[in-house]
């Protein structure tokens, strides 16, 4: 006998259901709580940086559109800072939290995020990432959460030296990563989960 | 400085733990669930941060999911419960400040949402959701009622075992977690394919709270104990560092 390594495991994960919007933005299904939805708006004021509009709508296997599924992101702002607690790098944009939540159009499940281009954010051994942002997805029928990022087709010089983009094997699938520019400061990013077009998903 | 906060990277996912995306009984993950191999890093800054959320932003009733959405002297119908524990990481540390969200059903087992087709009658006094952030140490605690157990169409008769939804927000949003409890002695616990996604019986138990008789408020309210662990990091004492640095 060996002595014990005395570490917790982490809570099982079990689906967010069908009635995540009841939990994390009860104002959207008609129960007006708390004054408002958290995540709902990323900018507090005016904010650093350029101003873009991410929209995306979650699919299935059979091309189907999730209307049941809840998409967080989370980013730097546009210096590359992130308003968090364990920022130690510097201030991040007061006006602006990095983080939303959307829980998709009620009809046609396409998410929307009013944000602002990240800045660049350094890997753990300095070399800098592209520009990207974190997201997680949340749904009916989606055991454990699925995070992956969002990366933009209009960085193609950080985008060539990233130190994830560059390391992965199948390269036909990093345009499942790439927000498309859909012209005055939107982009498009949709998230498929299964099947030819797949979404790169990460254990991260 | 063996009492400062880890500031490595966060222990990987125990993937040999945790539900696979694919669980054929849950009929839903057949087409929502990804085939290709999820491509494993790392965390880096990206997932190691992640929003503050302050006592600031909560309401009163936030946390009183009997009250909080009832019309003003009522309340809402149920076994009224107390639900109360603690948020860990993985290396025992409590994490203040974490944000959780909870949801669930009516003690007849509706949900409040216009896609909801059960027979069982709306509580008017009922939202069914509620927040909190935990305190210095970890702890939290809210109130409810007994959620029902409820029919869902996956099999010809399948019933969910009553529970509650949880979402959690740690320090890092590699820590970000949905889950749900159960509760100790439920016969559908063992019958449900959702809860059938997870490995073990030992991850069953781990989402099942037992009843607190010590935290129970006589003639008032039943308690259930419902830990929640979060991922940890790992200390930096030997990060990795090109040579000679």
């Amino acid at each position: 006998m060996v002595q014990k390594l005395e570490t917790l495991r982490e809570s099982p994960s079990q689906t967010a259901g069908p009635y995540v919007h009841i939990g994390c933005t009860p104002n959207f299904t008609g129960i007006a709580l708390y004054g408002g939805d958290l995540g709902s708006a990323m900018k507090t004021g005016p904010v650093q940086g350029t101003e873009i509009t991410i929209k995306g709508t979650v699919y299935d296997g059979t091309g189907t559109a999730l209307r049941d599924a809840m998409v967080e992101i989370w980013q730097a702002d546009a210096a590359g800072l992130f308003a968090s607690a364990n920022e130690v790098r510097g201030q991040a944009d007061p006006n602006f939290t990095g983080w939303g939540r959307s829980p998709g159009d009620m009809e046609t499940g396409e998410f929307t995020f009013d944000t602002v281009k990240p800045g660049q954010v350094p890997w753990p051994d300095g070399r800098m990432q592209a520009p990207h942002i974190t997201a997680w997805v949340v749904a009916r029928g989606i055991n454990i959460g699925l995070h992956t990022r969002i990366y933009f087709a209009d960085e193609t010089s950080a985008n060539a030296t990233d130190p994830i983009l560059t390391r992965i094997e199948h390269q036909n699938r990093i345009p499942t990563l790439l927000a498309q520019p859909e012209g005055a400061g939107t982009y498009r990013f949709d998230i498929h989960l299964q099947g030819p077009k797949e979404t790169i998903f990460f254990d991260i | 400085m063996s009492d400062a906060n880890p500031t490595g990277g966060f222990i990987p996912r125990d993937r040999n733990w945790q539900p696979d995306a694919l669980t054929p009984p849950y009929k839903t993950s057949i087409k929502r669930s990804p085939q290709a191999a999820l491509l494993s890093f790392p965390t880096s800054l990206s997932e190691e941060t992640s929003p503050v959320f302050g006592h600031a932003m909560l309401g009163d009733l936030d946390n009183d999911l009997i009250h909080n959405f009832a019309q003003s002297g009522q309340s809402a119908i149920g076994p009224r419960l107390i639900v109360h524990g603690r948020v860990m990481d993985e290396t025992g540390r409590g994490v203040p400040g974490a944000l959780i969200e909870v949801w669930q059903a009516n003690a007849g087992g509706r949900y409040r949402h216009k896609k909801e087709s059960y027979l069982a009658p709306l509580d008017p006094n009922f939202g069914g959701c509620g927040r909190m952030i935990t305190d210095a140490e970890g702890f939290y605690e809210f109130r409810t009622i007994q959620p029902g157990p409820y029919p869902w169409p996956n099999g010809m008769n399948d019933w969910r075992p009553a529970h509650i939804h949880f979402s959690i927000f740690g320090h890092g949003f590699a820590q970000r977690l949905i889950t749900q409890m159960y509760f100790e002695g439920d016969p559908h616990i063992p019958l449900c394919p959702i809860v059938g996604a997870l490995k073990s019986q030992e991850a069953v138990d781990a989402l099942t709270a037992p009843l607190d008789m010590k935290r129970t408020v006589p003639m008032d309210s039943r308690a259930y104990k419902f830990d929640i662990v979060l991922r940890g990091r790992r200390q930096t004492y030997f990060e990795n560092r090109v040579e000679g640095m």
